[in-house]
């Protein structure tokens, strides 16, 4: 077993990529996610892998697609008006059926936004941010502790499908320190038959590409990626549920914003307001199966989130509008306090 | 019976799709001339970009990855630095390079990536149906310039080796053409030695081949190779624009 250590959610995600064999790092400044690439930085060089300051996050996501295609593990880490920028080589990837780790520490937006915490760029991470039909799975930390397992998972589950993992944070998340145990861990290597390793003059040359001018084959390629992402729907659904047995309302949050509401859970309980939790470690897939189980129980749900309401609509989907579903956010930067959540609990409990 | 001429190992049997008189295939096989050569197919990764050669994958026998429009130098880099020991090239037309893709392009060279660049520009953007490119000749007639480049209006053309030599990073570059056969072979030696470069860990080289795009600037196939030399040359001299372990150093 590792030993405990304080770290930043940013150093936990760096270090615990090292943990997971990724020896190729690719990134671009940017705050509050500077200390993933400070990290990356200062160790690579000691273990004999690359880290590099692109020119872009153009640049760096296009490096990323040019380790993975030679079948091993790389990474990059932005945030919310980098990672928009990442977002046709993230399509790229998809089309490819390459596996990376992307990792976004969001900040406040549209444009330039603001440097302070944000959960609204949930729609661009679990909808395909970029163009074509496609999903990123989508992993959304809430302790440093969790931003390091999330870390190896989603390397594990990038290459054991072939795509792209995102580690959806924010920036309380990527700043906050925790103690953390970061196992050496072993890794788990995906055969990459496809990967280009030069022929050697021993095979076909490999292709990496997501070109396909005939509609037909790009119909069944599409197709198939498909029956992919309906594997995944079914296999690799992570959530937490939280005082849920007995609950009446139910609060929906991830993240940073599922922290405050757990405070806020435990306060309404103290007032004999039987209200509960389910928080969903993966954004994409959502937890649709466990949230429709929930919805004859409970009166109503409440989605908590730094955004003008992007997770709600899913909730709302995933129960088929059986109940009300209230939206608690703050946004630009803002993070909700326990009483705000508080007092949205006593409201919506009030009205149902 | 003696084999005069045949194709070369590293070129499949994909019949390319090029138009007649288009230049793209000769520098296909200056290229795969040249991986014959060094005898390095097997251990060669190449980049297509996006523009007429994208299908280049198709037609060379060697590991290939398909790169965002203007992004080959960056994917590029990333197959290098995993692998440090495969030879990586790109093989890109001009807009993906000098329009687009300026940026990666720059920067590839100034950190002096060890990779090679095959740069065909045809002064125009082939696989869209003619559009200007940043290297559209001053006064020419393109789709998007109908009454010609005015210079006034939407600024000059981009002389990709000039403005790279500027560049501290970039090890080699020079420009050829492929309209005769002085030039091609001119070309081929240059081609050679942006792959020699990579595998003496050199550093960046990069080879502009003057092409053609007979299609587009609506000419015969004859007389696009005319145009080349009318027309492109006195623009675009051909040369060695830098050279840092040549005698004498840079031009
Ligand atoms: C991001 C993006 N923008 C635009 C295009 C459309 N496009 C395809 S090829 C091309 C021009 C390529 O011209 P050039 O690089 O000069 O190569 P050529 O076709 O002349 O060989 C463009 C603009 C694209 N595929 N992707
Ligand atoms: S459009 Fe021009 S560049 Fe493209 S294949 Fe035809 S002649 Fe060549």
């Amino acid at each position: 077993m590792g030993e405990k250590v304080l770290m930043k959610g940013n150093e936990a995600i760096a270090e615990a990529a090292i943990r997971a064999g990724c020896r190729h790092y690719f990134g671009y400044p940017i705050t509050p996610q500077t200390e993933v690439a400070a990290y990356m930085s200062k160790r690579m060089p000691k273990i004999g892998g690359t880290f590099l300051q692109a020119e872009s996050e153009i640049a760096a996501i296009n490096m990323v697609i040019g380790v993975s295609s030679t079948g091993k593990r790389v990474m990059t880490s932005s945030s919310s008006p980098g990672i928009s920028l990442k977002q046709e080589g993230i399509s790229y990837l998809a089309g490819c059926d390459l596996p990376a780790l992307v990792v976004n520490v969001e900040r406040g937006g549209p444009g330039l936004g603001g440097i302070q915490p944000s959960q609204s760029d949930y729609w661009q991470a679990t909808k395909a941010g970029g163009h074509g039909d496609y999903h990123n799975l989508v992993l959304a930390p809430a302790s440093v502790q969790e931003m390091a397992a999330l870390t190896i998972k989603g390397f594990e589950l990038a290459d054991k499908y072939g795509m792209v993992a995102m580690i959806l944070a924010d920036g309380t998340m990527g700043q906050m320190m925790e103690p953390v145990e970061i196992d050496d861990i072993e890794i788990k290597t995906v055969d990459k038959p496809w990967a280009l390793t030069g022929t050697g003059m021993k095979r076909e040359h490999n292709i990496v590409n997501s070109l396909y001018l005939k509609p037909d084959l790009l119909e069944i390629k599409n197709f198939e990626r498909y029956e992919k992402y309906a594997a995944i729907e079914r296999d690799e659904v992570m959530y937490e549920e939280y005082l849920m047995d007995d609950a009446e309302y139910c609060i929906v949050a991830f993240g940073i914003s599922a922290r405050v509401a757990k405070n806020a859970i435990n306060a309404a309980r103290a007032e004999g307001i039987k209200v509960g939790m389910l928080r969903p470690i993966t954004l994409w897939p959502f937890p649709k199966d466990a949230l429709l189980a929930r919805a004859d129980q409970c009166k109503a749900f409440i989605s908590v989130e730094m955004s003008m309401g992007q997770m709600i609509e899913d909730v709302e989907l995933a129960i088929k509008c059986k109940k009300p579903v209230y939206l608690c956010n703050r946004v630009g930067g803002m993070i909700p306090s326990p009483e705000e959540v508080l007092a949205k609990i006593k409201e919506v409990g009030g009205a149902n | 019976m003696d084999v005069v001429f045949k194709k070369p190992h590293a070129l499949t049997d994909a019949p390319l799709h090029y138009c007649p008189g288009c230049t793209h295939g000769i520098i296909h096989r200056l290229v795969a001339e040249v991986i014959d050569e060094l005898g390095i197919e097997g251990e060669t990764i190449g980049v297509a970009s996006v523009g007429c050669s994208v299908m280049a994958y198709d037609y060379f026998n060697v590991d290939f990855v398909q790169a965002a429009h203007g992004r080959a130098p960056a994917v590029a880099t990333g197959v290098k630095r995993s692998d440090p020991s495969k030879v990586v090239f790109t093989y890109q037309g001009d807009g993906d390079l000098a329009a687009i893709g300026t940026a990666e392009t720059v920067h590839s060279a100034a950190r002096r990536e060890n990779i090679t660049v095959i740069f065909v520009n045809n002064a125009i953007y082939g696989m869209t149906g003619g559009q200007m490119a940043p290297t559209t000749l001053p006064n020419m007639v393109t789709q998007t310039s109908p009454y010609g480049r005015n210079v006034e209006a939407v600024g000059y053309p981009i002389k990709v080796c000039e403005l790279l030599s500027e560049v501290d990073g970039a090890a080699y570059l020079e420009r050829v053409a492929v309209n005769n056969v002085a030039n091609i072979r001119k070309a081929k030696a240059a081609i050679k030695k942006a792959f020699q470069n990579q595998l003496d860990g050199k550093g960046f080289s990069l080879v502009e081949v003057v092409s053609t795009c007979p299609t587009n600037w609506g000419l015969t196939p004859a007389k696009a190779l005319e145009f080349v030399e009318t027309d492109m040359l006195p623009y675009y001299p051909l040369g060695v624009y830098k050279d840092i372990y040549a005698e004498g150093g840079e031009k």
